[in-house]
């Protein structure tokens, strides 16, 4: 056995390193389109203290680490580009400070967001974290680092924008604290301190979160969803203006796909809303459909196509069946609210000249301040041929997006270089600036975010 | 090498790897899959499983000891048949069962898995032990053997070899005369039931197994049947009508609480007894019973059923379904599924962790003792509570 | 193409004009009523055409038989005057079309009980009652193929309905019963009450599910405890069309010992539960559609009803929240029977 394991079974304990074939393939591919990419080790660690160790062994060694949460990125985002080890950090779980009167929850980064999601409504109901849409098993950690965004896009904004505090390990394996908890054991603020948050967005290629302080929010008694349903696409982003005027909904997400056959060519605007009582969620309904969107019906181009739908879980894994194969990925994208009716058109064209049925979908983030768009292609994992055109239709979806002047959201590498290639020279070379000092030996998540 | 034949091909590829399968009812934490508890590695978890199996169907991998425990490790707790949101959900454990087979055809078998299979095949019992044993535990116990009697009493391998499982075999008994129920047993007549086999893999002997029993009952004029063990509760009413079987199969929780309910069985008092409830898979998420067992200890008056926080179809599997038991594929660790879940038992206060399976009483019964929690926490089967409640000296 | 045969004559010699008059969401006399109803007959607007809030009950109110409220569609679509939002009407429209391969049909002996659209719903079809029966369209993958389509009577649409029908009835018919029991008053509306009118010949023989659960309940009944709650009943949009079944409501609360408590809303003076009212264009639809709502349950609870009985998935869906907040519990028609007979509802 080689020294970096040896060392590895050291710091983690035998059961919890793999050098197996097995687990190797295992972590080798993730759930879209990407090609495999092999580590040659995998550690899941449970502490920080062992984060820290790995991190010093792998620069002494200088083998790639690649930090891996949920591993539900879908764009090939946690896997080994050049060997290395895979750092599951699913064992970091912990819920570690509530504090229900400052709104705040300290967790580990590898905790999931079904479990924050539970931990929370078992003990503090009246507070709720802006949960993603993904898998219940992704983690903080992960989407923080690939700026994710959950169902309190509208209100809030980013999923990024509301942390108040992080631990980090650098790639060199100093451990740090970022926010007011760098001063002491509170965790209720980032700011006013000088920015130091290099870490949200980089896809572990700056080092690894392993804690992080998260803004709570209130969450109302009722939790329900209306769904605004409009014909014409060039109406949605005026709806949307009117909806975040109001500011009354929570999330606000405007979705069109071919199947099933019934949202075809039609756009659905679902309208989170949330209250403590009956009286409290009328009172919305009245100035939202009595009031601003009172015109669209009145005209007949838009309607109520659902009132008062319970909120659930999404369970957006089961469009991977939709060619009964397994599989989808989608392009991400962030873009102003008034690209939506582009978006759908052009989306749809590609998915269509695929033969892969479409599905377009845009969230709103801040008051109407940005969207975050997503194309959705199912593939059959057992047929190569399919996943090729899915990949195809990806990146075309990415050429889609930097057309459009758009900025891909969680781009794959192929997306990466688009972006890198169009970004403003200085703005590369501060990026470039930045990684070097953190990562002298350029051992984290290589290939990723990388400046040449 | 490819398996070209395996039974699955058209959907395992349908696994998204999206880890829903993890989680219990309320999301609560990713450690819901017994094995992927013990390990927290994705290959042990439902979807990784699923995607190694498939990789070695196309030939992408090569069959490995490694790659067999895995595959083995599984306990089929259908935890993931709960949760997996696909349309695949339902044949996952059918998918990992099909795979096991393919390993037993080719003779690539973890070696504790071809030890447990070959006892069965050669002595008809998991443990090895002689087939004319079985029916020592009974011999004090003043049984009758099963002549016509209303019901027969199953007790299967655990009870009667197992001297853990023996005392809760007795306690049935005792509980069963007390509730003036008519019953026999087959004492040494009895086979194994062949459900942890099937699990296991080997449909041939399983399928030996279950004809043998069905042509036993059906000698003797069985019509309705009493399982200790949830395991032989899965097979009769679900595995033995495909091979002809045609008897009734009850679990004694549903018996006793049909005697509770006509006043048949006295409803005893405990001096406020503070008990949790372990779900068994092949009780709870694979027979759907969940009402029957916490009524049986609901009648005990004063007893307080403390409910851990996962509980019927969230159960967290002893770790020991699908011969897990006899293998302990998933032991040997501080995370083994049975000691996560004696844990989990005694966060809720309670004095009695009781369960109604014999395995389950066996695995946790050694984890509560490696927990060393032995002193603060008692595992019991209900029939054991029941009597004990009832002063029924065992 | 299948045409409404609507006996003008009968409306000549017709006195009350029931249909409009009777009309609880349009305030109009015999006379105004008669001018409207030319305008109908003839192909020209009406105010009745923007007015109409699709409720049914003109159909039941006609006293000649004749289909008044199948008219007012009819005219509805000829003229474009739709009652709800277009993007509502494609939704609604694309929503029918099967997109998961054709229906594998079984023969069946003896009598089949169609699900229609409601296969997610046959659970409820369990136990005793249902034993003599053969469930179809309980896969809720293939159930568009079993879809009346008369849903579409709300979105101004006849000619969807008679471009679908005769596929649906193919379906239905092939599975070779001896009759057909309806899950849902809507199918059995269909086939006894629209397709008629259309002239559309309907090629099985239809039973309402009033009248078999009422009948099993007399083939059961030595089984059957009291159940002694007060009930109201949410009387459906599509019982309008087969009110010579709504008495075995009555029948069948007597049979299992409940009692029908006397209301406002009760009977031919039913309230609509308003899922097709909320999204309609007219001004203010959404609140009225409120309103008649809280009318409706209030009016249940000042009647003391315990109970709700139910059997349109469309109004259990719109009412079962707000008439749990009152305190008074939804169930389902087929449910009340299971638990006359010692069934545990489903
Ligand atoms: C069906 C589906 C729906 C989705 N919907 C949404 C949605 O609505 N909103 C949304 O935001 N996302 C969505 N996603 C994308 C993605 O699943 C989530 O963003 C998820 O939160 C990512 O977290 P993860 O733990 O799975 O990250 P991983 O995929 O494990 O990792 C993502 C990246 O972060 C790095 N990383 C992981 N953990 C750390 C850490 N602790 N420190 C530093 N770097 C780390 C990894 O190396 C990788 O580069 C969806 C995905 C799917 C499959
Ligand atoms: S078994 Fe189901 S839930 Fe689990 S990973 Fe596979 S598709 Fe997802
Ligand atoms: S059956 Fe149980 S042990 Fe097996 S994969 Fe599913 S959850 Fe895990
Ligand atoms: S439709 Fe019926 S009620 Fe109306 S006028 Fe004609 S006959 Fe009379
Ligand atoms: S359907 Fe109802 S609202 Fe319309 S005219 Fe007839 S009774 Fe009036």
């Amino acid at each position: 056995m080689d020294a970096v394991y040896r060392a590895l079974v050291d710091i983690v304990g035998s059961d919890y390193v793999s050098v197996q074939p097995e687990d190797l393939f295992t972590y080798s591919k993730d759930l879209g389109t990407s090609e495999p990419g092999k580590p040659d080790y995998v550690a899941a660690p449970k502490t920080t203290g062992a984060v820290s160790r790995i991190l010093k062994l792998a620069n002494e060694h200088k083998t790639p680490v690649i930090p891996l949460g949920g591993g539900m990125s879908l764009a090939g985002l946690a896997l080994p580009l050049k060997g290395g080890i895979i750092l599951d950090l699913k064992r970091m779980d912990r819920i570690l400070e509530l504090n229900e009167k400052g709104r705040y929850v300290v967790v580990e980064a590898g905790a999931s967001h079904g479990k924050l999601t539970s931990y929370l409504h078992k003990h503090a109901p009246r507070l709720m974290h802006s949960e993603p849409g993904a898998p219940p098993a992704a983690t903080i950690g992960g989407n923080l680092a690939i700026h994710g965004q959950g169902d309190l896009a509208h209100p809030y904004g980013f999923n990024s924008d509301m942390i108040a505090g992080m631990e980090v390990v650098l790639p060199t394996g100093e451990i740090c604290r970022i926010g007011s908890c760098a001063m002491g054991e509170k965790w209720y603020t980032l700011h006013p301190l000088p920015d130091l948050s290099l870490f949200l967005g980089w896809n572990g290629s700056t080092g690894i979160i392993t804690k992080v302080s998260l803004k709570l929010y209130p969450c109302k008694k009722i939790r329900e969803m209306d769904i605004f349903c409009v014909e014409d696409e060039n109406l949605v982003p005026e709806i949307l203006y009117e909806l975040t005027h109001a500011g009354m909904a929570g999330d606000l997400v405007a979705m069109s796909s071919k199947l099933p056959p019934y949202s075809d060519r039609l756009h659905m605007i679902s309208i989170a809303l949330s209250e403590d009582s009956r009286q409290e969620m009328e009172f919305k309904r009245q100035i939202l459909f009595d009031t601003h969107l009172a015109k669209y019906i009145r005209e007949g181009t838009g309607g109520i196509s659902m009132a008062g739908r319970d909120v659930e879980r999404p369970m957006v894994s089961k469009a991977s069946d939709w060619k009964k194969g397994g599989g989808f990925e989608y392009v991400g994208a962030i873009l102003p609210v008034t690209d939506y009716p582009e978006c759908y058109r052009r989306g749809a064209a590609i998915s269509a000249a695929h033969d892969i049925p479409y599905t377009v979908l845009g969230r709103v983030i801040g008051a109407g301040h940005a969207m975050m768009f997503s194309w959705s292609y199912a593939f059959n994992r057992a047929d190569e041929q399919s996943i090729a055109q899915a990949r195809k239709a990806l990146h075309e979806t990415d050429d889609l997006v930097m057309e459009l002047g758009g900025t891909i959201w969680k781009p794959a590498v192929y997306g990466q270089k688009l972006l890198l290639e169009k970004m403003d020279a200085n703005t590369l070379q501060m990026m470039k600036k930045v990684k070097t000092m953190l990562d002298p030996n350029a051992i984290m998540n290589p290939g990723h975010w990388e400046v040449d | 090498m490819r398996i070209s034949d395996y039974q699955y091909a058209d959907i395992i590829h349908r696994c998204f790897r999206c880890g829903y399968c993890k989680f219990p009812a309320d999301w609560s934490d990713v450690t819901n899959c017994p094995a992927y508890a013990r390990h927290r590695m994705e290959s042990w978890s439902s979807g990784g499983r699923l995607w190694l199996i498939r990789a070695w169907v196309t030939g992408e991998i090569e069959w490995s000891p490694y790659l067999a425990e895995i595959v083995y490790a599984c306990t089929a707790c259908r935890n993931c048949v709960e949760k997996c949101p696909l349309p695949i959900a339902d044949n996952i454990v059918n998918m990992v069962v099909a795979a096991r087979s393919e390993m037993v055809e080719r003779g690539l078998l973890p070696p504790a898995v071809r030890d447990v299979l070959t006892r069965v095949q050669q002595r008809g019992n998991p443990f090895g032990l002689p087939a004319k044993k079985r029916g020592e535990w009974a011999e004090d116990l003043r049984v009758e053997k099963f002549s016509g009697q209303d019901y027969l009493l199953y007790i299967g391998a655990d009870g009667s070899y197992d001297s853990r499982a023996q005392q809760a075999a007795t306690a049935l008994v005792r509980l069963l005369e007390k509730a003036g129920v008519s019953f026999g047993i087959l004492g040494k007549n009895e086979a194994d039931d062949g459900n942890d086999v099937a699990f296991m893999g080997e449909e041939g002997l399983a399928d030996y197994l279950m004809e043998q029993t069905i042509a036993r009952f059906r000698e003797l004029g069985v019509k309705q049947v009493i399982t200790l063990s949830p395991h032989a509760l899965y097979a009769f009413t679900a595995q033995y009508p495909r091979l002809g079987g045609d008897f009734q199969a009850y679990h004694y929780t549903q018996v006793l609480s049909g005697q509770l309910r006509t006043g048949a069985l006295p409803t005893p008092q405990s001096g406020g007894l503070r008990v949790t409830y372990h779900d068994p898979c092949f009780l709870g998420r694979w027979s759907n019973e969940y009402k029957a067992p916490r009524k049986v200890l609901g009648a005990i008056g004063g007893l307080q059923l403390a409910e851990m926080e996962r509980n019927r179809k969230s159960s967290l599997c002893c770790g020991g379904g699908s011969g897990n038991c006899y293998t302990d594929l998933l032991g040997g660790s501080e995370e083994s599924p049975a000691r996560i879940r004696i844990r989990q038992a005694a966060e809720t206060g309670a004095g009695i962790l009781a369960t109604a399976c014999p395995n389950c009483l066996v695995l946790l019964e050694d984890a509560v003792r490696a927990e060393g929690l032995d002193d603060k926490l008692d595992v019991r089967d209900i029939c054991e509570v029941f009597c004990q409640a009832s002063g029924i000296p065992l | 193409m299948h045409t409404l045969h609507f006996d003008e004559n009968k409306c000549l010699a017709c006195e009350a004009r029931d249909c409009l008059t009777r009309c609880r969401y349009m305030n109009m006399d015999a006379q105004g009523a008669a001018a409207e109803l030319k305008k109908l007959i003839a192909g020209e607007d009406s105010p009745v055409l923007h007015d109409c809030i699709t409720c049914y009950a003109c159909e039941e109110y006609c006293p000649m038989g004749n289909h008044p409220f199948y008219l007012i569609v009819s005219r509805q679509e000829a003229l474009g005057i739709s009652p709800l939002p277009s993007p509502l009407v494609r939704q609604g429209i694309q929503m029918g079309i099967p997109f998961r391969g054709e229906p594998e049909i079984e023969k069946v002996d003896g009598l089949a009980l169609n699900m229609g659209v409601f296969s997610g719903l046959s659970h409820l079809i369990s136990g005793k009652l249902f034993e003599n029966v053969t469930p179809i369209s309980t896969d809720s993958r293939k159930m568009f193929h079993y879809f009346c389509q008369l849903m579409y009577l709300h979105y101004g649409k006849v000619s969807v309905i008679n471009e679908r029908l005769e596929g649906v009835m193919e379906a239905i018919s092939a599975h070779d019963a001896d009759a057909v029991v309806h899950f849902h008053d809507e199918c059995y509306g269909t086939y006894t009450s629209y397709a008629p009118a259309f002239g559309m010949a309907v090629p099985f023989k239809s039973i309402h599910l009033f009248e078999f659960l009422h009948d099993r309940l007399t083939e059961l009944a030595g089984e059957i405890h009291p159940l002694g709650f007060r009930v109201a009943y949410q009387r459906p949009c599509s019982s309008r069309l087969s009110p010579d079944k709504h008495v075995f409501v009555d029948k069948i609360f007597d049979m299992v010992g409940v009692e029908h408590v006397e209301r406002q809303y009760k009977n031919e003076e039913a309230l609509c539960c308003g899922s097709t009212i909320m999204p309609q264009k007219r001004p203010d639809s959404r609140r009225f559609c409120l309103d008649i709502q809280r009318e409706n349950i209030e009016d249940m609870k000042r009647a003391g009803a315990e109970l709700c009985i139910f059997n349109c998935p469309a109004c259990m869906q719109t009412l079962w929240k707000q008439i749990t907040e009152y305190g008074i519990m939804p169930i389902w028609m087929s449910d009340l029977c299971r638990m006359a007979i010692g069934e545990k509802p489903a």
